[in-house]
Formats: structure tokens, sequence, C-alpha cells
């Protein structure tokens, strides 16, 4: 993303630094107030979850854990999950290789679209489902007839969370294409390899990083949507809850360690995420520095 | 293999890059297409290999219409302007690669994989190389990995888009030669691209003029240069003086020899080795020595008028050293100017 800043050489950027050395105070001052909202919003927050999931003991926590209805919303989260990043990587690698590879009529077009989901509020994202398939929507009538529940039900979630994680793959991936250009592709073709084993052996070496990256930010936001899920799910305990809806379901009840417990999985896979998404960016660093050596 | 191209035309968006172009090269030639930046030559090569689509005519190889066959289907060997070697693999696996993409049937062993790949690195004289990167190498090592690649799979046509457009010089020359000697040896169709009329005119066996999508001439090296069909062609392949005979004095042209054999003839092409000088001042096409530079065997002198003749542009002549010194010339001198021979056009 910043490969300006980051080809250029170590000794050009630290003398640039030292060539605009700021007074000691302001940079404390500019320091400590940074520093100061991360303690204040993302680490307090999270210390704070912890402890109202441990407040009535380990064992409490576990058995929230345990409990059929957190067990249900977990197994929801997991298989929209499971279901959307998978989707949503075929989609990005699909519209990613249409609009670098290709020219047609309206691409321009498609590349805002892709960031439609990024633009609209999730609530409005979730209405536009209920517009659509709930029982006054536009084919509400004929779902009826043919007994297909979608809005209040897992279909529902797993559209919404569709729609909202589709763009995570595809902004990724089309700048990394595009800097790739083709000719890597159609040297690989006329040397006889089919379009497939181009993609295997050409395209997909050179962009794995940047499609983990997105499928890992695709999959973080897909277990931790809650507003567009919250819209179409209903909030039908051990039905149609989701890991976050089922943390509002159960703080909305007083049951407090249950919520804390939820939330403190969701802690968990941000963690991971950050963990993971630094190693790739690393990753994808060390792989561009090495081409431009 | 030969190659037919019949009425191939290519348009992107309202610009017309090739504009029915014809053309048949037979087996085994070294054809250079030769043209200025932006006239099709890249657009042409890249609907051979398949990598374009035409929007009218058809592609023959070896009399079969290849028009519709994807690229992986047309064997034809292509060496890019920027080589586009993978860049994530190692020199010898980027040769590797059109080898271990056959199919089952008629993939080699690894055995004989490594027997080839080694082959054709030592071909290139860069076996030493194999396990080095892409990013590892010079822009003229790059370029013969690329070639070793391309020839890995045994084509029947090679195609090289500006094969020594990146590299100095000297390198250059040495690929040139070497590139002469390697189709010699596999004796497989190739065509370069370049729009250094040298190189062509001393790497191929056919010269092929390619502008505004059109091609002007096709012909061998030395009918290109000593009969270009039009003014475009003379103009862009080798030196040439243009002299427009009604604005200069006519006593002056007729006594050097430049006279044109119908009233249509007024722009006259003179190659510089086709001007002679000589010290004499009773002849009346004077003009005055310049400027003059050493260009190795040859002294090139640069002639302006004497005030009365008015010929525009100064006029460059070419002759042998040991000529330059015979006539102990110096710059500022008054000498008379000769043309042995002139082409015609309007
Ligand atoms: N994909 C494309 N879209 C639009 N125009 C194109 C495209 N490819 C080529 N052109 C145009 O077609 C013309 C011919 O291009 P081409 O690449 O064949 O030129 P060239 O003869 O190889 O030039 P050079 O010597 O600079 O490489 C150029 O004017 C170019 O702008
Ligand atoms: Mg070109």
């Amino acid at each position: 993303m910043n490969s300006i800043a980051l080809s250029q050489p170590v000794s050009q950027s630290s003398r640039q630094q030292q060539a605009l050395v700021d007074p000691f105070w302001l940079r404390a001052l500019l320091i400590s107030i940074a520093v100061g909202f991360i303690i204040l919003f993302l680490i307090l927050p999270l210390i704070i979850v912890l402890l109202e999931a441990f407040s009535k003991g380990f064992g409490a926590y576990v058995s929230a854990l345990a409990e059929p209805d957190t067990q249900s919303a977990i197994r929801l989260t997991l298989l929209t999950a499971l279901l959307t990043v998978p989707m949503n990587t075929v989609f990005g690698l699909t519209a990613a290789w249409a609009i670098t590879r290709f020219e047609f009529r309206g691409k321009s077009l498609l590349t805002t679209l892709i960031d439609l989901p990024f633009s609209v509020s999730p609530v409005i994202s979730g209405l536009i489902f209920v517009l659509l398939f709930g029982s006054q929507g536009w084919f509400g009538h004929w779902l009826a007839e043919h007994d297909v529940k979608i809005i209040f039900a897992v279909p529902g979630i797993i559209l919404a969370t569709l729609f909202i994680t589709f763009p995570f793959v595809a902004r990724e991936l089309i700048p990394l294409m595009q800097e790739m250009g083709s000719e890597e592709e159609e040297a690989a073709l006329s040397l006889g390899a089919s379009g497939w084993l181009t993609f295997f052996k050409i395209t997909l070496p050179n962009i794995k990083w940047g499609l983990l990256y997105g499928m890992l930010l695709c999959n973080a936001r897909a277990m931790g949507e809650f507003g567009a899920v919250s819209v179409v799910s209903g909030h039908i305990r051990g039905l149609t809850n989701t890991l976050p809806l089922h943390v509002e379901v159960s703080y909305n009840e007083y049951d407090f360690v249950a919520s804390f417990a939820s939330a403190s999985i969701l802690a968990g896979l941000a963690i991971v995420t950050l963990i993971l998404k630094t190693i790739l960016e690393w990753k994808q660093q060390r792989d561009r520095q090495e081409l431009s050596l | 293999m030969s190659i037919i191209l019949s009425d191939i035309s290519k348009q992107f968006g309202t610009f017309t890059a090739l504009n029915h172009i014809d053309l048949e090269i037979p087996e085994g030639e070294l054809v250079a297409l030769l043209g200025p930046s932006g006239c099709g030559k890249t657009t042409l090569l890249r609907i051979i290999a398949g990598l374009e689509r035409p929007d009218s005519g058809r592609v023959l190889l070896n009399g079969e219409d290849k028009t519709e066959h994807h690229a992986s289907h047309r064997g034809i060997g292509f060496v890019f302007q920027h080589y586009a070697l993978f860049r994530h693999m190692t020199v010898f696996e980027n040769v590797a690669f059109g080898l271990r993409v056959k199919d089952r049937k008629s993939r080699p062993s690894e055995a004989m994989i490594r027997k080839k790949v080694h082959t054709l690195l030592e071909l290139v004289q860069l076996d030493w190389l194999h396990d080095r990167y892409p990013d590892q190498l010079s822009g003229g090592q790059r370029q013969r990995i690329a070639l070793a690649r391309a020839l890995a799979v045994e084509p029947s046509v090679l195609l090289l888009d500006e094969p020594f457009g990146a590299l100095d010089a000297s390198v250059r020359k040495d690929l040139r030669q070497w590139l002469r000697h390697l189709h010699h040896d596999l004796n497989v169709t190739s065509i370069f691209v370049t729009h250094d009329q040298e190189e062509a005119m001393e790497v191929a066996s056919q010269v092929v003029v390619l502008n505004h999508g059109r091609i002007e001439q096709q012909g061998g090296p030395s009918e290109i240069y000593d009969n270009p069909v039009n003014s475009f062609v003379s103009r862009f392949i080798g030196h040439t003086n243009i002299i427009d005979t009604e604005q200069v004095d006519q006593i002056w042209l007729s006594s050097s020899g430049l006279m044109p054999t119908d009233a249509s003839q007024k722009v006259a092409h003179v190659r510089p080795h086709d001007i002679e000088v000589v010290k004499d001042a009773e002849i009346p096409s004077q003009a005055v020595l310049k400027d003059w530079q050493h260009l190795g065997s040859l002294i090139r002198i640069e002639l302006v008028e004497t005030g009365l003749q008015h010929f525009k542009n100064p006029i460059y002549a070419e002759m042998p050293n040991e000529r330059f010194k015979q006539l102990q010339l110096d710059r500022g001198d008054q000498v008379a100017v000769k043309i042995r021979n002139a082409r015609w056009f309007h």
C-alpha cells in the first residue's frame, strides 16, 4: 500500500526525520494523546470485557460458554464465515480479474459498485434484504407460497453477511493485480499453459499474501458483523443468533457473564486477526522489497 | 513454419492500429519488423501469437488457419519487450516452465527436463545463473533467459519484441550477432521488432517496414535500402538528404548533376555516400564545409550554402577516411558538390 515510502532507503527516511525535529514537548504531547486514546478506547474495554466475563469465576465463564444458546450462536457464526468467506473469495478473484484483465463498458461503474457495501450503513444493507425477501417484500409472497424462509432465518443472515463482506478480497486484489500486469500470464499462455495452470502457477503465487489478507479481513467482518445481521435475523435464541447478536441479547437479559464471555471470544478473534494481519503485511512487504531490489 | 497474414485489421476504440495487413513470411526467414513508435509492431506480433484478436483477417501458420486458436495451442515462442520473466521462479524454473505444463502424455521426464534446461542455458551461456531469481539478473541476462524459456518448447515460430531495446550499445551489438548465429543454427522462422533501422539491416534476411498500421515495403535489406518505394521508407531507412529542387538555384542543380528527368519530379532523396566533393572553384555547385564528424571508417561532412543557392537544410555527405585526408578539407573550406545518384519522390 505504502510502496513509495517502503522502498525508500532507510538512511534517507531517518535523515528526513532529523530534518523535521519538533520540539520535545510537542512530541511528548502528541504521543501521549495517541497512547491515551488507545488505552482508553481499546485496552480498557478489553480488560473490562475479560473482568466481567470472569467476574463469577472461571467455572461460570466456562458454563456460560457451554450453554446451548451460546453454543448455537458460535456454530451459526462459524457456519456463516465458512460459507461467506469462500464465496467472497471466488467473487473477489473474479471481479479483480475482470477489472484488471479485460476492457469492457461500465468497468469504472463496477469498480465503484464494489465499494457500495462500505459506503452504506449496515442497517440499510440489512433492510434491503428485508424489503426484497421479507413477508411484505418484493419476493415475500412467492417465497411464502413455496415455503422458503429467508428473513428471520439462516439464509437471510448469510445473504446479509455476503453483501457486507464482498468488497474485502476484491479491493485487496485489484491494485495488486494492476501492479503485476498481464505480461507474465501472457508469457505462460504462449508457453502452452492453459488458463487454469496460468492462474495457479503464475497469478496465484504473485497475489497469495494479498488474497489471504483480504480473506482474513473478510472473515473478521463476517464473524463480527452486527448491524445488517441484526436487521434480518429476528434474534431467535438458539436459531438465528450469531455471536455478536448473542452478546446483545444476553446483555439485555442481564446475563452479564454469558454476554461478556461471548464478547471475549470475539475479542480473542480480533486479536488473532490482528496478529495474522501483521504477519501477512510483513510477508507482503518482504516480497515487494525483494522485487524492487 | 511459414506465416501468412491476410487482410489483418485491428482497431482500439476509434484508433486504427493495423490497417489491412497482408504479409507472407516463408519458412526459416529472420524477419525484422521495422517502424516508428506506435505504428503497430507489438500489436501485429500479439495477433500472430494469439494474445490479441484481430477485428478481421486471418492468421495462417504453415497454411493452416489458426485465427481462432488459443495462444497456448499455436506453438509460437514470444519474447516480450520487457522480458516478462516469472519473478517468483528461479532461472531454471523459468526455462523449465513450458516443459512442466505440457500434458502428461507429452511431458518429458524430470531427468529429461533437467538435461534440456541445462542445454538451453548453456546455449545462452548462462548456465551458471540457474538458481538465481530474475531480479538478480542484468538486463542482457534477462533477455537471454527469456529467449531460452521461449526456445524450451521448441516453437515453430519465434517472435521477439524489441529484443535489444533496453540494452546498451555494446551488448546490443553482441546479442545481434548472437541472434543471427542462433537463427542460423536452429533455423526457426523468426520475426523481431525493432525501431533501429541499422539493427534491422544488420541482422535480418527480410525487412518489413510498417507505418501507421500499414506495410510500406517488404524486401531484403539491400533492396529496401537501394530501392525504397516511397519517401517514408527512404527517409526511415538510412540517412537521406532531402532536396527540394524548386528551392535551389537551377545552375547549382545542373552543375551538381541533380537533374529531374520529368516535371513531376520535385523532391530528390540523396544518400550521403552518393555525394562527392571536389575542391574546384570553377564548378558552380559550391557549398561551404561547415563541420565534419568521425564515424569510424567514414567521415561525415556537413555542407551549407554559400549564400546564393537557397537550399534550406544542410546537406550531409560521407566519404572514406583516406579520401577526406587526401582532399585536405577543413572547416570553412569551399567545395564543389557532385551528386552521383538520387531518388525522386513527390
Ligand atoms: N490495449 C490498447 N488499447 C488502446 N490502444 C492501444 C492498445 N494497445 C496499443 N494501442 C495503440 O495502438 C498503437 C500501436 O501500438 P503498438 O504497441 O503496436 O505500437 P509499437 O509499434 O509496438 O510501438 P513501440 O515501438 O513504441 O513499442 C499505439 O498507438 C497504441 O497507443
Ligand atoms: Mg512495441
